[in-house]
């Protein structure tokens, strides 16, 4: 479904890593860790179409990056829900609304979806009318996650889903992610987290990959 | 467009509503239609105008015949023979004492003595065609009707038949460029807002929100904007016209600024003109917005 063949990318400087090759199948699991700096929300971007790799190529769906128009890469992001590692919102909607933003924004009305559903299980039902200037940093979190699967993406992205909330908030998170790999959706996580890694790996079968050194690579045996 | 009036209303929520290109947009569109209409009013009025003093008083013409007491009705006549071998004319016919008495009554009151003033005999003289040769015919007369003076209106009027056309033209010019800066405006404003809310189309496109979507959204809200503004302006402009005092028709140009019947519905077309240019400026600077920000 997505897919980095040779990939190299550089900001203006030099490149942050170079021939990398990534493949996200139906029913992957990915946990991508490395040092801060190296490259990890760089590479998710790559993957969701926000960059442009400045070597190699990118195909989403099977189109090149490259040869897509913005709308195209518009419906592209419809099949890939993100949760962004700094959770952008917009502040002056309330959270729920915030939610449901990616089936505003393609044309579907939210009636019927589970929105309500959803939010109880990310826990923020109480939260549903606040704005999400209000939001503590581990609800901010939880309301991304709830607005990246609500169009059941085939494809999910998560950059440090559980930086800021608790073990059991981020075990309750993870189930959700397992839940969603099962039914067959491609799951890529670069996180820090070792103790989340452990624990999927204890439900799924995931690879672990590392950024490090410009390269990437499978991570040891010991995670 | 009738389904951007429509309107989708998530998608107007989805950019926060910003008070100073509103309020920028409101204005300048009342500002705007107001003008438009006093504009439009300018350049149907002397149009009216043009066409009336070109259409009837260049075809026609006056022959006055001041003579000594007893020559008057020889002179008359003998006027009346002249003009009719003329070529150009198509009828010429001495003014009964009635009439010329009805000519000055604005002027000097009805009760103006006629038979007793020595008011010279007038002769209208209705043209044909491309009309005579005034030149020819004033030397004509001067040999037979020595008492005979050609008042021929065209030779003055021209210079106000045309002053009056280019009334008109500017008047038309008026309301280009009041559209013009319109739509200048509008793109301002509507940059302004575009610029202020970069965040929140970030955050549309990160969860796959098109262009066309993004654009959408600003576009209805300054295109409602822009009508609503208009609306008011409108009314404001068709009232202040309304409410000009009114004159008879001896009034002239001024009190002739006035619409008349159906072209109290011209006007009417401002605010939805002054919608549709809100609407194609704010797309193409939404869009042109949106490309350079990709
Ligand atoms: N827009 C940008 N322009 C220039 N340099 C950038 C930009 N974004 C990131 N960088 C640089 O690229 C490098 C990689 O950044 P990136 O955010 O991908 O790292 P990361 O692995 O996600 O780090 P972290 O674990 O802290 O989130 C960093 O050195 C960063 O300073
Ligand atoms: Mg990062």
């Amino acid at each position: 479904m997505i897919e980095l063949e040779n990939v190299a990318y550089s900001y203006g400087g030099g490149e942050l890593f170079s021939d990398l090759d990534l493949s996200l199948q139906p029913g992957s699991f990915h946990f991508l860790t490395g040092p801060s700096g190296a490259g990890k929300t760089t590479l998710l971007k790559l993957c969701y179409g926000e960059l442009v790799a400045t070597a190699g190529d990118v195909r989403l769906f099977g189109d090149d990056v490259r040869g897509m128009d913005r709308d195209k890469v518009a419906l592209a992001r419809r099949r890939i829900g993100v949760v962004h590692q700094d959770c952008r919102f917009l502040d002056h909607l309330p959270v729920a609304e915030n939610i449901a933003l990616p089936l505003t924004v393609s044309g579907r009305s939210s009636e019927g979806s589970d929105i309500d559903d959803l939010m109880a299980w990310v826990g923020l039902t109480r939260q549903a009318d606040q704005l999400p200037p209000e939001l503590s940093g581990g609800e901010r979190q939880r309301a991304a996650l709830a607005r990246a699967v609500i169009m059941s993406p085939e494809v999910i992205i998560a950059d440090e889903p559980t930086g800021n909330i608790d073990w059991e908030m981020s075990q309750r998170l993870l189930a959700l992610l397992v839940e969603l790999n099962r039914m067959g959706k491609a799951v890529l996580i670069a996180t820090h987290d070792l103790t989340l890694i452990r624990a999927a790996k204890a439900q799924v079968q995931a690879r672990v990959l590392r950024l490090k050194d410009r390269r990437l690579v499978a991570a040891g045996a010991d995670l | 467009m009738a389904a951007l009036l429509a309107g989708d209303k998530m998608a107007d929520r989805a950019v926060p509503p910003t008070g100073f290109t509103a309020r920028l947009t409101v204005f300048t569109a009342a500002a705007m239609a107001f003008l438009a209409v006093f504009a439009l009013a300018l350049s149907l009025a002397t149009g009216r105008l043009a066409d009336r003093w070109a259409e009837e008083l260049a075809r026609t013409s006056t022959l006055r015949i001041s003579a000594p007491e007893g020559q008057q009705e020889a002179q008359t006549r003998a006027a009346l023979s002249v003009l009719e071998t003329t070529p150009g004319i198509s009828a010429a016919r001495a003014l009964s004492e009635e009439e010329t008495r009805a000519l000055l009554e604005p002027w000097f009151g009805p009760d103006l003595p006629v038979e007793t003033l020595p008011i010279p005999q007038l002769i209208e003289i209705v043209e044909a065609g491309e009309g005579y040769d005034a030149t020819g015919l004033r030397a004509r007369l001067q040999a037979e009707v020595p008492g005979a003076v050609l008042d021929d209106h065209t030779r003055w009027r021209e210079p106000l038949v045309d002053a009056a056309g280019r009334l008109r033209a500017l008047g038309v010019f008026a309301l280009l460029l009041i559209a013009g800066s319109t739509g200048a405006m509008i793109t301002l404003a509507a940059q302004a807002a575009l610029a202020a809310n970069e965040q929140v189309i970030r955050v549309l496109r990160l969860v796959g929100a098109q262009d066309s979507y993004i654009a959408r959204a600003f576009v209805r809200r300054f295109t409602l904007r822009a009508l609503t503004g208009a609306l008011a302006g409108t009314a404001a402009g068709m009232l202040g016209i309304f409410l000009l005092p009114e004159a008879d028709a001896a009034g002239g140009f001024l009190t002739g600024l006035g619409f008349r019947g159906a072209g109290w519905l011209l006007p009417l077309l401002i605010p939805p003109l002054a919608a549709l240019v809100a609407f194609a400026a704010t797309r193409s600077a939404a869009l042109r917005v949106l490309r350079a920000a990709s």
